[in-house]
C-alpha cells in the first residue's frame, strides 16, 4: 500500500499543473456547496424561527375536524351503512366548558397555553369605517405565548389591565385613520352594540394585512361585546419544543375533542416549498461537483494514457493489476482529500464573507445579517460527497490501467 | 547441472481475424548457470519467444516449467509473483520510471516483494548500482543519465530480487558501441563470474560466441542450421 501511495504522489508532483486544475475543481465544489448549502439552510432555519416565534405552535378552535360517528354506524360498525351529507357540527358559540379544558392542557407538561376569543366588529373614527378582527386575551396569559409584546411600539399589554376600556390597534390602522395613542375609537359590534374604546397601545408585526386589521383587547371586554360571556374560541398554545407540536397536537385534539392544528400542519404549503428550494440547491451543488469529477476523471485517465509504459514495465517486473488499480485510485483519492480539506477551509472563508454582509433596513427590524449556519452535517455531507465523486472518476481510469498487458506494450514500441 | 527452465511445444497465435503464429511448436531446456543467446533475423519471433519463457506471455499450447513447477493453469497474479521473485528483465529500450531517480527504479521490485527492511533495500540497490560503476548517479533521474547508465541501472533493477533468471531483449540494441561493449561486459560477467542463468536476444555473434549456447530462431521455429550472416566461421 506504501508503495502503491507513493508512486501515485509521484506520479501526481509530476504534473503539477493538471493536478491542480483538477485539485481546484473539487475545492470550489466543496466550498460553494458549503457556502450555498449555510445559507440556505441558515434562512430556512430563520425563517422557521419567525414562523415559530410568531405563530402559536399549536391553535385549538371550536371547530371539529370530521364529522360525529353516526349512531346507525355504531350500532353495526362493519355493516354496509353509508350516511350522506352529514357535516362537521360547528359550535359558533365558542369552546364548551373551557375552563376544564383549559385545565386539562396546563396539566401537559412543557407548554403556555392562553385562552383567546376572536370576534368581528368595525371600527368608526372620525367618519372613516373599518372591520377589524378584535382578540380578546388575558394579557398575563398571552405574553406568554405570544410575540405581540415585542411587536409593541406605543403603550404595552398591560395597559388593557390599567383601562378595562382600552385597545390595541395595529401601526397600519393608526396611519389609515390618523390615529395617536390615547384616541378614542367607536367599536360596532354585529348584534349593534356600540362602545367607545381608547387606544392604549400600537404594535406593528410587518405584515400589512394584520397591522390593519387586527386588534386586541381584554378577554372579559370582548365576552361582553359579542355577548359570549365565559366563553372563548381559540386556545393558543406556545411548546418548549416546538417539534412536539404535532404530537401534542394529536394528544389534545384526541383528548378534547376540538380541532388541534400544529404550526407544522398550518405552514405545510411553506414547509413543502422549503423541500423544493432545498432539492434545487442539492442538484445545483451535485452538477459542480459532479463538473469536478469530470475534471478528475479526465486528468488520471491522461496519466494512464501517459503512464501506459511505466504500467507494463511494473507488471513485467510482478505488480499485480490490483496494485496499478490501487496506484490510480490513490490518485484520486489524494486529490479528492485534499480538495475537499481544502474545499472546506475555503468554505469557512465564503462563510466568513457571507457573514459580513449587512442587510439594509427592513420592516423586520434594525440592520441585519445573512443567516449563515454552519451545521456539522452539511461538512460532513460535503467532504463525503466531494471524496466519494473523486476516487468513483478514478475508478474506470485505474480499471484500464490495471488491464493493461504488458507484452502488448513491448511489441508495440519494439 | 539441473534443468532451470524447460519448454515443451509452446506456441503461441495471435487471434486476430487472420491469426498470426509468432512461435510455432519450441521445445527446449535451459540449465542452472546457463548462458543462452537467441539469435535469428528480425520478425523471426526471438522477443515472442523471450516473452514466453519469461512468463509474460501464456503460449496458446504447450507446457512451461521454471524451478520444477509447472506454470501452465497459472494466474495473471500467480505468474506476476514467480516473475517478481525468480526472473528479470531487461529490455531494448531502458523502460524505467521517468520520476524516480536511479536508486528508486532499483527498489522498486524489492519494495513489492518487501522482503528485506527499508534499509537493507537501500543498502542492497545501492550496492548493485556500485558493482556496474554507478555508484555515483544513484540519486540522478533517467533523464540526466546516458543511454549506456540507464541500460545498466536496468540490470541493476533486474537483479533486485536475486534472480534465477535474467531475460534479456536486444539489451544493447539500442546503445552506441562503448556503452553496447560496456553491457555485454556486465551479462558476461554475471553469467561467468556470479553462474547467472541469462537467456539474452542478441544481433551480435560476438556476443553471442560468449554465451554457452545459441539458440537459432527462423520464423518462429528453432533453426539449429542458422547462422548470423556476419558470423565468421
Ligand atoms: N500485434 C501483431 N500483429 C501482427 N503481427 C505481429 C504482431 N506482433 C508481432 N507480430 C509479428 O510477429 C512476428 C514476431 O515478432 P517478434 O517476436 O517481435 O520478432 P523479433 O523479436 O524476432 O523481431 C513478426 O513477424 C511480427 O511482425
Ligand atoms: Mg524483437
Amino acid at each position: 500500500m506504501r508503495l502503491q501511495l507513493s508512486i501515485a504522489v509521484t506520479h501526481l508532483l509530476a504534473r503539477k499543473r493538471q493536478t491542480l486544475v483538477s485539485l481546484s475543481g473539487i475545492v470550489l465544489g466543496t466550498a460553494f456547496f458549503l457556502a450555498v448549502s449555510a445559507l440556505m439552510q441558515g434562512s430556512e432555519k430563520d425563517f422557521i424561527k419567525r414562523l415559530v416565534d410568531n405563530s402559536p405552535h399549536i391553535t385549538v378552535s371550536d371547530e371539529y375536524r370530521g364529522a360525529d360517528i353516526q349512531p346507525a354506524a355504531m350500532q353495526w360498525p362493519d355493516a354496509a351503512v353509508n350516511i350522506r351529507s352529514i357535516k362537521p357540527q360547528t359550535e359558533v358559540r365558542g369552546i364548551r366548558g373551557y375552563q376544564q379544558k383549559l385545565a386539562f392542557i396546563e396539566s401537559i407538561p412543557g407548554l403556555r397555553v392562553a385562552p383567546a376569543l376572536t370576534g368581528s366588529v368595525v371600527l368608526t373614527f372620525a367618519g372613516r369605517v373599518q372591520g377589524v378582527s378584535m382578540t380578546g386575551l388575558i394579557p398575563e396569559s398571552m405574553r406568554e405565548v405570544s410575540s405581540i409584546e415585542d411587536k409593541m411600539i406605543e403603550g404595552s399589554l398591560e395597559a388593557l389591565n390599567a383601562n378595562p376600556n382600552g385597545i390595541i390597534v395595529g401601526i397600519g390602522l393608526i396611519n389609515k385613520f390618523k390615529l395617536a395613542l390615547g384616541r378614542n375609537v367607536t367599536v360596532t359590534t354585529s348584534d349593534g352594540i356600540v362602545r367607545s374604546m381608547k387606544i392604549v397601545g400600537i404594535f406593528r408585526t410587518g405584515t400589512a394585512n394584520y397591522d390593519e386589521t387586527q386588534t386586541y383587547a381584554l378577554l372579559k371586554k370582548v365576552q361582553s361585546l359579542l355577548n359570549r360571556p365565559n366563553r372563548v374560541n381559540r386556545f393558543v398554545i406556545q411548546l418548549s419544543d416546538p417539534n412536539q407540536a404535532r404530537d401534542v397536537a394529536t394528544l389534545i385534539e384526541q383528548r378534547i375533542g376540538y380541532k388541534s392544528v400544529s404550526w407544522l400542519e398550518a405552514s405545510e404549503d411553506i414547509m413543502s416549498l422549503l423541500t423544493v428550494r432545498n432539492i434545487i440547491m442539492y442538484s445545483v451543488v451535485t452538477a459542480i461537483l459532479v463538473v469536478a469529477a469530470f475534471g478528475i476523471y479526465n486528468t488520471i485517465s491522461t496519466i494512464v494514457m501517459e503512464k501506459t509504459r511505466d504500467i507494463a514495465i511494473m507488471k513485467s517486473m510482478g505488480f499485480h493489476a490490483s496494485d496499478i488499480q490501487l496506484i490510480f485510485l490513490s490518485e484520486g483519492l489524494i486529490v479528492g482529500l485534499i480538495g475537499s480539506l481544502l474545499g472546506i477551509a475555503v468554505g469557512l472563508g465564503l462563510m466568513w464573507i457571507l457573514d459580513q454582509v449587512v442587510l439594509p433596513i427592513t420592516a423586520m427590524g434594525g440592520p441585519t445579517h445573512l443567516p449563515v449556519y454552519r451545521g456539522q452535517r452539511q461538512f460532513f455531507i460535503a467532504f463525503a460527497f466531494a471524496l466519494f465523486s473523486a476516487v468513483a472518476a478514478s475508478y474506470l481510469p485505474a480499471n484500464k490501467g490495471g488491464r493493461v498487458h504488458p507484452v502488448d506494450v513491448l511489441r508495440g514500441s519494439m | 547441472m539441473s534443468t532451470l527452465l524447460k519448454a515443451q511445444s509452446l506456441v503461441r497465435t495471435l487471434p486476430l481475424t487472420v491469426p498470426v503464429t509468432l512461435v510455432r511448436d519450441i521445445s527446449l531446456e535451459i540449465q542452472h548457470g546457463e548462458f543462452v543467446a537467441i539469435m535469428g533475423p528480425s520478425g523471426s519471433g526471438k522477443s515472442s519467444l523471450l516473452y514466453l519463457l519469461g512468463l509474460l506471455d501464456i503460449p496458446t499450447t504447450g507446457q512451461l516449467w521454471l524451478d520444477g513447477q509447472d506454470t501452465s493453469g497459472f494466474n495473471e497474479d500467480t505468474l506476476a509473483d514467480l516473475r517478481l521473485a525468480k526472473l528479470g528483465f531487461v529490455f531494448q529500450f531502458h523502460f524505467l520510471l521517468a520520476e524516480f531517480t536511479a536508486l528508486e527504479n532499483v527498489m522498486l521490485p524489492m519494495r513489492k516483494l518487501a522482503r528485506l527492511s527499508a534499509t537493507d533495500m537501500q543498502k542492497r540497490a545501492e550496492k548493485l548500482l556500485d558493482d556496474l560503476g554507478m555508484a555515483d548517479q544513484e540519486h540522478k533521474k533517467p533523464d540526466q543519465l546516458s543511454g549506456g547508465q540507464r541500460q545498466r541501472v536496468a540490470i541493476a533493477r533486474a537483479m533486485a530480487n536475486d534472480p534465477l533468471i535474467i531475460l534479456a531483449d536486444e539489451p544493447t540494441g539500442n546503445l552506441d558501441s562503448v556503452s553496447s561493449a560496456n553491457v555485454k561486459e556486465i551479462l558476461r560477467d554475471l553469467a561467468s563470474q556470479q553462474g547467472k542463468t541469462i537467456i539474452t536476444v542478441t544481433h551480435d555473434p560476438v556476443f553471442a560466441k560468449a554465451a554457452d549456447r545459441r539458440i537459432g530462431l527462423v520464423d518462429g521455429r528453432l533453426d539449429p542450421n542458422w547462422v548470423h550472416p556476419n558470423a565468421q566461421s
